[in-house]
């Protein structure tokens, strides 16, 4: 334990009038972490689940993404193509690692050529697998681990999106809860809120679309098939 | 450039002279003052949201030594590593041992306030580790090197002319001899430039807006993702955050970010909140191999349980700055510290001494608005009252204005003595100023008169009057 | 209104007192037109502002002693300021902390006092006056009244029913007009600057006159005004509103 611990803690304790790490502190703290008690939430984030959806779209396009509804996942090929081919974008593409990208039929769209892993700086296209997406703000969350790239998210000039439609919750809490409830005990190294792309308003506040990260958000929200 | 906070009214007077630097500002006003006040119309709930994040940090603050070590509990379970560190020094220090572990010859940088209170940057590079700052703002001032002028928007007081000749000027030897003189351009080419630069670097530096204690995550916020490519693409991660700053829950860290990018530029939500937890897991496809985070105290952990406590519920937004009238003529140099606008006025004295920072709690109207703004619902005004009744018991406010204050007071305290002086003084001055109506100059009133008329007084007192009417 | 009238004790403020008595006037009008009573306790000055807010907390509280003495026993206390009203009632009890006995006199005669036109509407359920204001005018919300006391609604409900007068909107009137008490004569360059703001607000609403409730700020803002040599009339709301806005405006010869 080092001495500037030790000393920070004192000094913190003193100013509050007790022992440092008191029992009863410890028992108060142990109990507010344990019971995960929210907040207020936004009634916006509590709509029933068609509306939700609804507002996730809307909210994600306030934002600066763009969002394409489909049918089921068998689609996700041609929606990606289409979309590349409609915007002039390069038809290379890398996917995160996740056996339900990599396995979806891409012979479909021979034009695509497809990579997966983490990227190379020169990879134009990314395409992931969100966890959840939030209504209240239209915010996707996805998470770092065996079959996710994390860098995948912030290099590629085009980041693409894929995310069910029993993914979309209201509030950011319900989305931590699925995320709870699916890697258990071991959170994960990263996990990313994203709304948008990448934009800076640094230069006399002028927003800029595309300053680090991507310089397009495309969503896919597949709305038939549950994850 | 070298701005100290004992200068303020000569920073200040510079800064007022300065007409880029006013158009800036005005745009401050636009931009985040009225898009805040959109979002916070858009969100029903926003003052109870105010409401319970206010409580979150009450209650934090008053559990505050669990939290830390409950968050440093779960950081060393994820892989991770805590530095406790009192004072600036330890930190610089701790960062730098760091960085020599992985021969780091260059560290990527996030944008982090603490890193500013620490003077990281300067060190860093005095010791062989290059600093890249890699927020366009921060990269902006970096070139220029200048601090920055606002806690969210470092260089709001730089014009796109001045960008264009900054760029033009260090981009050159990079072989980028063209000028660039548009916005999407000067973005694209710091795009270019930093993106081999996050390869590069063997260390990323962050700051935090949120520790969670529940997860033992580090919570940064931004919209360009600069920080996000600083923290993975590297070998080691390291995050510098003040100890105020940890919460009990992901639930807690929702509430306040809620309120967070609402009330700093007026965003519905930034566009990439990250979570960063321990280094990346053996099986991961990506992320740094080591996680540190230095825990800086800096004289904090002195502030709890007393009237400065307070202050640490500010979550940096700078909706404070964004709203005051003082900032918007003066902006963030003047104050010569750190921390500028209310937050700093009410801050920055117990950094750096009451006598060194005495102009700061002073150069206030006490017009309210940063705590009606403030999402965290932080006294500001009373806070720099606090320091001007610190600054009057100790000696340090000027003799003259203490005399004056004096006077005049005593005067006050004495109902009868002070009609009769009134009437007298009310008089005379009416009589001088029976022409016009008011006065152009006046002795003693030069603070008054330089920049306004005086308006006369009518003449009798009410008192006067009243009394020779009714009594 | 009940027949037994109610006695006001009206807290002239120093700055009434020495400049604009005719302010004080307008007040002593409006409360006895609501059917009021009103004594002028003579053992006050000032409500102790200039210390308070220049860190002298000694002379602040010494101050505020002698005006919780002098306004003892009063059903009601109002002041024509929301400055002075929100240092009675916000910030005396707080300078007693810790001394009980004057604590809860702080308390009672902050429970008491009231800003003249929250008075008249919220306490007396005032919502007309019988004046007359021919032109435009245009109202700055004085920053004490609008954050400590609530003072938005009333003084314009109130303006609403004067009969010839039209009330247009001040932009940003919400933002401060750089007065702030000794701030304005500590940073007059500052100050300066942000009164220059607020006359420019000012002049773009085309209003012939400029009205507040706060009569420090009225100084300021008449003061730069005519210092750019705008024909703007700068008055107190309470002049308008008693129908007494007859004489020479702020800073005007008599």
């Amino acid at each position: 334990m080092s001495a500037a611990r030790t000393a920070i803690l004192n000094d913190i304790a003193r100013g509050l009038g007790r022992a440092p790490l008191d029992p009863a502190a410890q028992a108060a703290v142990t109990r507010r972490i344990d019971s995960r008690t929210r907040n207020t939430v936004p009634l916006r984030g509590q709509l029933p689940a068609a509306e939700q959806r609804d507002l996730f779209v809307s909210q994600a396009q306030a934002m600066g993404a763009t969002v394409n509804r489909i049918g089921s996942t068998e689609t996700i090929p041609d929606a990606i193509a289409d979309y590349l081919a409609g915007h002039n974008l390069p038809t290379e593409l890398i996917l995160s690692p996740d056996p339900d990208l990599t396995g979806l039929p891409w012979q479909r769209r021979p034009l695509l050529s497809i990579k997966h892993g983490a990227p190379w700086p020169t990879d134009m296209v990314g395409v992931a697998l969100a966890v959840a997406g939030v209504a209240e703000t239209g915010t996707l969350v996805l998470h770092s681990g065996a079959h996710a790239s994390t860098s995948l998210n912030f290099t590629p000039d085009t980041h693409i999106v894929v995310v069910h439609g029993s993914q979309v919750v209201g509030a950011y809490e319900d989305a931590f809860d699925m995320l709870r409830a699916k890697v258990g005990p071991s959170w994960p190294r990263t996990v990313n809120l994203i709304t948008g792309p990448s934009r800076t308003a640094d230069i006399e506040q002028t927003l800029i679309m595309g300053a680090h990260g991507p310089r397009r958000l495309h969503v896919i929200l597949v709305e038939n098939q549950t994850a | 450039m070298n701005f100290q906070p004992l200068d303020f009214k000569a920073n200040a007077r510079k800064a007022m002279a300065d007409p880029n630097l006013r158009e800036a500002l005005s745009r401050v006003q636009t931009n985040f003052s009225g898009r805040r006040a959109e979002a916070v119309a858009r969100l029903p709930e926003f003052d109870q949201l105010r409401h319970d994040a206010r409580a979150i940090k009450d209650h934090v603050l008053a559990h505050l030594d669990v939290y830390l070590e409950r968050f440093e509990q779960k950081v060393v379970e994820a892989g991770g590593h805590v530095h406790w560190c009192r004072t600036p020094r330890e930190a610089r220090e701790t960062i730098l041992s760091l960085c020599r572990k992985v021969e780091a010859k260059t560290c990527t940088k996030g944008k982090s306030m603490i890193a500013e209170e620490i003077a990281l940057n300067p060190f860093l590079a005095a010791n062989g580790v290059q600093p890249i700052e890699t927020d366009l703002g921060e990269y902006i001032i970096q070139l220029a090197d200048e601090p920055p002028s606002h806690i969210i928007g470092p260089a709001v007081h730089k014009t796109k002319a001045q960008i264009s000749d900054l760029f033009h000027e260090h981009h050159a030897k990079l072989g980028r001899t063209q000028r660039i003189t548009d916005e999407q351009g000067l973005v694209n080419e710091a795009r270019e430039i930093l993106r081999q630069k996050y390869f590069d670097a063997d260390v990323g530096i962050t700051g935090a807006n949120l520790l969670v204690a529940e997860t033992g995550s580090s919570v940064i916020v931004t919209n360009e993702g600069n920080g996000d490519l600083t923290q993975t693409l590297p070998k080691m991660h390291i995050v510098i955050a003040s100890l105020e700053k940890v919460v009990p829950t992901l639930e807690d860290a929702c509430t306040i970010l809620r309120v967070l990018a609402r009330s700093a530029t007026g965003q519905e939500f930034s566009v990439y909140t990250t979570f960063s937890t321990g280094p990346r897991r053996p099986d991961d496809v990506d992320g740094p191999g080591e996680y540190h985070v230095v825990l800086l105290d800096n004289g904090r952990s002195a502030m709890v349980g007393t009237v400065l406590g307070e202050l640490l519920r500010c979550i940096r937004c700078g909706a404070c700055m964004n709203h005051c009238p003082v900032y918007q003529s003066v902006g963030g140099h003047a104050y010569g510290w750190v921390y500028p606008g209310p937050i700093g006025a009410a801050l920055d004295p117990h950094f750096i001494g009451i006598e060194a920072g005495q102009h700061l709690p002073q150069a206030s109207t006490f017009c309210g608005r940063c705590e009606e703004v403030c999402p965290m619902q932080i006294p500001l005004p009373a806070i720099m009252r606090h320091w001007r009744e610190q600054s009057f018991s100790a000696r340090v406010t000027p003799p003259l204005q203490r005399y004056a204050i004096r006077l005049w007071a005593m005067a006050a305290r004495r109902p009868a003595l002070y009609r009769l002086g009134a009437r007298l003084a009310m008089g005379a001055l009416a009589l001088a100023g029976r022409g016009r109506g008011r006065f152009a100059r006046l002795p003693l009133a030069g603070g008054w008169t330089a920049g306004r008329d005086l308006p006369a007084p009518a003449g009798r007192t009410f008192q006067d009057q009243w009394r020779g009417a009714r009594e | 209104m009940s027949a037994e009238p109610k006695t006001v004790a009206l807290f002239v403020t120093c700055l009434v007192d020495l400049f604009r008595p005719s302010v004080g006037f307008a007040a002593v009008k409006l409360l006895e037109d609501a059917g009021c009573r009103v004594v002028v306790p003579a053992a006050q000055t000032c409500c102790g502002q200039p210390a308070y807010n220049s860190g002298d907390r000694g002379d602040a509280i010494a101050i505020a002693r002698q005006v919780i003495e002098a306004f003892a026993g009063f059903t009601y206390v109002v002041a024509p300021s929301g400055s002075c009203a929100g240092m009675i009632r916000h910030h005396y009890p707080a300078l007693f902390a810790g001394d009980d006995e004057m604590k809860s006199r702080a308390d009672d005669l902050a429970s008491r006092t009231h800003e003249l036109t929250s008075f008249l509407t919220d306490v007396l359920g005032v919502n007309a006056v019988a004046a007359q204001f021919d032109g435009t005018a245009t109202y700055h919300d004085a920053c004490s009244g609008l954050r400590e006391l609530s003072v938005k609604d009333q003084p314009r409900r109130l303006l609403a029913s004067v009969a010839g007068l039209d009330l247009v909107p001040l932009p940003n009137a919400e933002t401060c007009c750089g007065f702030g008490g000794t701030f304005c004569v500590k940073y007059p360059e500052i100050s300066t600057d942000i009164v220059s703001r607020k006359t420019a607000d000012i002049v773009a609403t085309g209003a012939g006159t400029l009205l507040a409730g706060d009569l420090g700020c009225l100084m300021n803002m008449a003061g730069r005004l005519q210092r750019e040599g705008h024909d703007v009339k700068v008055r107190h709301v309470a002049e308008v509103l008693a129908g007494m806005a007859d004489g020479p405006a702020i800073g005007e010869p008599a």
